[in-house]
């Protein structure tokens, strides 16, 4: 029994480190003109090939896998933290936070003269929304942190979470209302896209995967421990506020870099988890790390698809795995009828 | 006070306006203790603040005749294993890795564990006769299957005071019965086990009964003490009898 069961561990890291690179391989064939590996062979030596593998695809694939990989360890993490299988790594406000944060930076740029959209924005205010989106995630969770008097109880983190996310999102509403240019802006930029990926956002998504994954892994005997209820956690000598601080900043972090650089992109948090337990059920040192592959092979495949599917038009990641994760939820609510 | 003492001196505890315990107060000694009573009579309250868990608004609990908010939380959690009423378990431990939980405060988050605590879990989960199923999830027992498991889990710390919230709740006889066996044996190694007992039969086989009812203690002493038995009856509202049956005592439904 143990052993299939590490067989089945091993198997699905086998899995998904053949899938990282198969649809690796995916990402750079895919382009505009559809998917095709010859036609990508042939870019690839031209004398274009440089500029659109090496700075536009081969970035924008790695970005996207990371970004997938930090929703999927967030969506583990607050799975654990909260002990709940359908918590997502927004709980905590950091989507209305990056959402608020993004609408200032637009709506406030409008409101001084200097309008911006987000296409014409490019990489001047770039910059700019990412850090806005990202300083606007920590501080949204910070706030839920805040509302319930520190991590130590989850219920009163789960009711500041939803409370935040209401009062941002009015305030969101409010400056929307207020500079309506910054709707348009707002949209395209948390609809959740991995189109604008460059190496910078590589290296800065790789630095939070490289904080946030070995932390949530060192963590994880804490997460099983939780399962066993608050009370007893504690009997066990767990210190519940500080590993729940500790826990929560790693889970703002991993959210808030992947929002800050790709946007709103759902079920990716929520199904990867899902996706590892069903595979492999295991404790949460696997669970953490594995999530986190699944949820970059995740996205990463739903970019190919992305790109691919109405080439050369653009479906924006975002809306695509919403529309599978709840073909997904579906799927699951379908096999398993309630008893 | 004796090296694995744990007392009480004068507990008061509210909640939600409402007191639960009023200057309880009493000294646990090595063997085994059974707590009975009536519901909300704060048996499972009292256990919480032994442990730790509930603060109390009066009084002070000793452990080793220190003050049990004055110990490090993991020395305490060596010292102190707890066993929750309606233990939960969620997520996709097996009952292994479950067991092995209870290693924690010798542990800590990052250490792995070695030959002792593998050997610390084996124990308990022969105690408990749940081995054969190590390696099941916990999701997929039944619910007696899961509490010899979480029983094991507080085994496997290994302690010398153990507090235990109905470690007989979902077990069927045969194996409440070895439930009464195991607390007798540790309480005859010296350790201080405690439990919070609602089968009477059961908690009349403990060396010492504690009877509780309106968050106070109503009395205590040995299992063979006629003023203890008729407080027992009392605080029941003379709806039992009890009959000695052997060497033990039966508890029939006065009718």
């Amino acid at each position: 029994m143990a052993d299939i069961e590490r067989r089945h561990r091993l198997q699905l890291a086998a899995m998904l480190v053949l899938l990282g690179c198969v649809l690796g391989l995916a990402g750079l064939a895919a382009g505009s003109e559809g998917w095709s590996p010859a036609a990508a062979w042939q870019l690839a030596w031209s004398p274009d090939g440089p500029l659109i593998v090496g700075q536009i695809r081969a970035p924008r694939t790695l970005g996207a896998w990371l970004v997938g990989a930090l929703f999927g360890l967030a969506g583990a993490i607050a799975q654990g933290l909260f002990r709940n299988p359908l918590a997502d790594p927004y709980l905590l406000g950091s989507a209305s936070g990056a959402s608020l944060a993004v609408v200032l930076v637009l709506g406030g740029s409008a409101l001084t003269g200097h309008a911006i959209g987000i296409t014409t924005a490019g990489a001047v205010s770039r910059l700019g929304l990412v850090g806005a989106a990202f300083l606007g995630a920590l501080v949204g969770v910070s706030l839920t942190v805040a509302l319930a008097r520190g991590a130590q109880h989850t219920v009163r983190l789960l009711l500041a979470g939803v409370i935040v996310g209401v009062v941002l999102g009015a305030a969101s509403d409010m400056v929307i209302t207020v500079a309506p240019e910054a709707l348009r802006g707002k949209q395209a930029f948390l609809v959740g896209s991995t189109g604008y990926l460059g190496w910078d956002s590589c290296a800065v998504l790789l630095a939070g995967l490289a904080v946030a994954a070995p932390v949530a892994w060192r963590l994880s005997r804490a997460l099983d421990v939780l399962t066993l209820g608050e009370d007893s956690a504690m009997s066990l000598g767990l210190s519940l506020t500080r590993v729940r601080g500790v826990l929560v900043v790693a889970l703002a972090l991993a959210t808030g870099m992947a929002v800050s650089q790709a946007g709103l992109v759902a079920f990716v948090g929520l199904a990867a988890p899902h996706l590892v337990r069903r595979c492999a059920p295991s404790a949460h040192g696997y669970l953490v790390l594995a999530s986190a592959g699944m949820g970059g092979a995740l996205l990463l495949g739903a970019d190919v698809l992305a790109r691919s599917l109405l080439a050369p038009q653009e479906i924006p990641v975002g809306v695509l795995t919403a529309a599978l994760g709840g073909c997904y939820l579906l799927w699951l609510l379908h096999r398993r009828p309630f008893a | 006070m004796t090296a694995h003492g744990l007392s009480a001196a004068g507990i008061d505890v509210v909640r939600g306006g409402r007191p639960v315990l009023h200057g309880v107060s009493l000294a646990l000694a090595p063997g085994w203790t059974a707590i009975v009573g009536p519901n909300g009579a704060g048996k499972s309250t009292l256990l919480r603040v032994l442990v730790g868990l509930q603060a109390a608004e009066r009084g002070t609990v000793l452990l080793e005749g220190r003050a049990l908010s004055s110990w490090h939380d993991a020395e305490r959690a060596r010292r102190i294993a707890w066993l929750a009423q309606q233990g939960e378990a969620g997520g996709e431990l097996s009952a292994r890795e479950t067991v092995m939980l209870g290693r924690v405060p010798h542990l800590g988050l990052f250490a792995s564990p070695g030959a002792a605590d593998e050997a610390a879990v084996q124990r308990a989960m022969a105690a408990t006769a749940c081995e054969g199923w190590a390696h099941r999830r916990l999701h997929e027992l039944s619910g007696g299957e899961r509490q010899r498991v979480l029983l094991a889990r507080a085994l496997a710390v290994e302690s010398p005071v153990l507090l235990l919230d109905e470690p007989t709740t979902h077990l069927d006889p045969p194996h409440q019965v070895a439930v009464v066996r195991l607390l007798q044996r540790l309480g005859a190694e010296g350790r201080t086990v405690v439990s919070v007992l609602h089968d009477l039969p059961l908690a009349l086989m403990a060396d010492r009964l504690v009877v509780m009812a309106d968050g106070r203690v109503q009395a205590q002493g040995s299992r063979d003490d006629a003023a203890l038995h008729d407080n027992l009856v009392q605080v029941f509202g003379g709806a039992i009898r009890i009959a000695r049956a052997g060497a033990s005592w039966m508890v029939v439904p006065q009718l």
